[in-house]
């Protein structure tokens, strides 16, 4: 009892290290990635290749003032971007990331939260991002902020749609819903060669979800809650100091969570082909958790990357691609690769 | 150490009447709406309750899940529910610019 | 252990029900019914439901009470204002009969149900599959309806909503 404490503690811990050293990263390479894309220097004063500008960036966060608004409903006001973080801390819990390992002959599972229900539970609690923007979007008694929050609820449950058709998809194939079934799954190769991932038989199903994910981020080309030509800063125009830092952590947090998500569901997640895992337990624990990150790292170089190439959807563009396109193809995927699933070809 | 059935029922009992005082007194529609959902949520968890129970005395799972899937097209259908209700009070506001029910009296009398 | 979580998720289940019906912002209430709702999730939980709290938690509040909060938004409702005709008699009334509902629904069920404690659950109590089989064998029918049900939902809540000049704009310019 006290053995599996321990270890479920020291699980949560290694990845709330991960997840918080991810922001500071992230906004460096965000940083520094815009000004290669744009042919500019971007930040090199603080620091060698300016590594420590976001520590400058979080002292000027801590020392900003803090102000709230009069008119702002204040509970709602302070409650908002305590929730920005809180989704994406939890969903985690439910990744897998690395083998079954022996530790003095308990056998433990390298996931926080090895339930039935995995992945539905994690997109259940991803649900909850949104009340974050709108309570923001409210609170702050703004028109700007109103419309970012308005426009977040309708975008988010949209793309919540074509999201969770694709993720089924990937489900049919190993006929659960556990996340450690479906890496397992993906082990081996496809006609000698490909390894067996998901995206290959998929590949429709993955553009899907790539997509829908952009929009559940609230990342550029989909970012109109907070459209700054048009909104300001939208959901968060009201906010400073520590409190936008909150919104901005929750950002990349949730970017880094649908990134290990998308990692798992068709890149085989924590396994890689020709890796032959360690009997050691902690060299089995740094290969899955170093093939994951590696996955997830390019995913989100691919999310800067797409942040500085594409510009911002029109609104009524972004319903039309959410109902009439993604949606009808999610449903397209969904019927082949279950037909394909009953062929006995996947 | 687990939980007595009994206690499962008396919240669901109060959480029903709860809504259901909610749903007679409030004359905001919206309101109106919330407290019917949280009478049916109430609903919900008394029925997976006393599928558990049935299933325990029978010694056949099938009644548990048959509860759950009963409480699984409650959801659905209140997901139907909400998506009609909530369309008429936007259609409602336009005409009436306000869903106060106690103002919706065009039919009264 | 398993008590004390009961009565913390009940505590906070029947507190945020009252903040849903009592408060006077709507938004307040549809936010408090996203803790009411959670927490039952919790006790679906505790009651061997695991596949019915995540898709409470997925459509309950993910989707519908967002919903909720979106027309409230987009119709701009703000609290409630003087009250008309016999307000606090009404309240009166729903608080006594609700009460006295709860007296006695909850003694009948108190009686029969005392003492009988819900076993351990079990890996094959709380599968998945078995549930999934029955869904699509013996409620397949009900299953389809239900999907009709939504088809016709998604179709009817549109027309409603829709604004009565939106089939053409072009004939104000």
């Amino acid at each position: 009892m006290t053995q599996e404490l321990i270890t479920t503690l020291v699980k949560i811990t290694l990845w709330l290290v991960v997840l918080l050293t991810t922001v500071p990263v992230m906004v460096w390479v965000e940083r520094r990635a815009s000004a290669f894309i744009q042919d500019r220097r971007g930040p090199n004063r603080v620091g060698p290749l300016g590594l420590v500008q976001p520590l400058a960036d979080a002292l000027k966060f801590i020392f900003k003032e803090d102000i709230t608004p009069t008119a702002a409903d204040r509970p709602l006001y302070l409650l908002a971007p305590l929730l920005a973080v809180l989704p994406a801390l939890t969903t985690f819990a439910l990744i897998p990331f690395g083998p079954d390992v022996v530790i003095d002959g308990r056998t433990v599972p390298l996931i926080v939260a090895d339930v039935e229900t995995g992945v539905l539970l994690l997109l259940a609690l991803a649900s909850l991002g949104v009340y974050s923007l709108v309570m923001a979007g409210y609170s702050s008694n703004n028109k700007y902020s109103l419309f970012g929050g308005i426009r977040a609820s309708s975008q988010m449950i949209s793309y919540e749609l074509a999201l969770t058709l694709a993720v089924l998809a990937a489900l049919i194939p190993v006929g659960s819903f556990r996340l450690d079934e479906v890496v397992l799954y993906q082990q081996g190769t496809w006609l000698g060669f490909l390894p067996r991932w998901n995206v290959f038989p998929q590949f429709i199903g993955f553009m899907v979800f790539l997509i829908a994910a952009f929009a559940e981020t609230n990342r550029v080309p989909f970012d109109l809650p907070e459209a700054d030509s048009e909104l300001v800063a939208g959901y968060h125009t009201e906010y400073s100091s520590m409190k936008f830092a909150l919104f901005f952590m929750g950002e990349y947090m949730s970017m880094a969570t649908l990134s290990a998500l998308a990692a798992t569901l068709y890149f085989g997640g924590w396994h890689l082909p020709g890796v032959r895992f360690s009997d050691t337990w902690y060299w089995a624990l740094a290969q899955g958790f170093g093939i994951l990150l590696m996955k997830v790292a390019l995913f989100l170089l691919f999310f800067v990357w797409v942040r500085w190439s594409f510009p911002r959807f029109r609104f009524d563009q972004l319903m039309r691609l959410g109902w009439k396109v993604l949606l009808p193809v999610g449903i397209f995927n969904l019927v082949l690769v279950a037909a394909m699933t009953l062929a006995g070809w996947l | 150490m687990t939980v007595p059935v009994s206690w499962y029922l008396l919240l669901a009992v109060m959480l029903f009447a709860i809504g259901a005082a909610g749903a007679l007194t409030r004359r905001n529609g919206i309101a109106i709406f919330l407290s019917i959902e949280l009478m049916l949520n109430a609903a919900n968890l008394s029925l997976v309750a006393y599928g558990r129970v049935v299933a325990e005395r029978t010694m056949d799972l099938a009644s548990a899940h048959t509860a759950q899937i009963i409480v699984f097209f409650v959801l659905a259908v209140a997901a139907a529910e909400a998506a009609v209700g909530l369309a008429l009070f936007i259609a409602v506001y336009r005409k009436r610019r306000t869903i106060d029910v106690d103002r919706l009296n065009l039919l009264r009398w | 252990m398993e008590i004390g979580v009961f009565l913390l998720f009940a505590l906070l289940a029947v507190t945020s029900a009252l903040v849903v019906v009592v408060h006077r912002n709507p938004v307040y209430s549809v936010m408090s019914l996203v803790v009411t709702l959670v927490s039952t999730a919790v006790l679906f939980v505790m009651l061997g439901a695991p596949f019915l709290a995540a898709l409470q938690v997925l459509v309950y509040t993910g989707a519908i009470l967002v919903l909720f909060l979106f027309v409230i938004m987009l119709l701009n409702i703000e609290r409630e204002t003087q009250r008309t005709n016999g307000g606090w008699f009404k309240k009166l009334a729903a608080l006594i009969s609700a009460a006295i509902f709860v007296a006695i629904v909850g003694s009948i069920s108190l009686q029969a149900y005392t003492g009988r404690f819900l076993e351990a659950l079990t890996p094959e109590s709380v599968a998945i599959e078995p549930l999934a089989r029955e869904l699509f064998s013996t409620y397949l029918l009900p299953f389809e309806i239900i999907g009709l049900l939504l088809l016709a939902a998604v179709v009817g809540a549109t027309v409603l909503a829709r604004k009565q000049d939106a089939v053409s704009p072009e004939k104000e310019r």
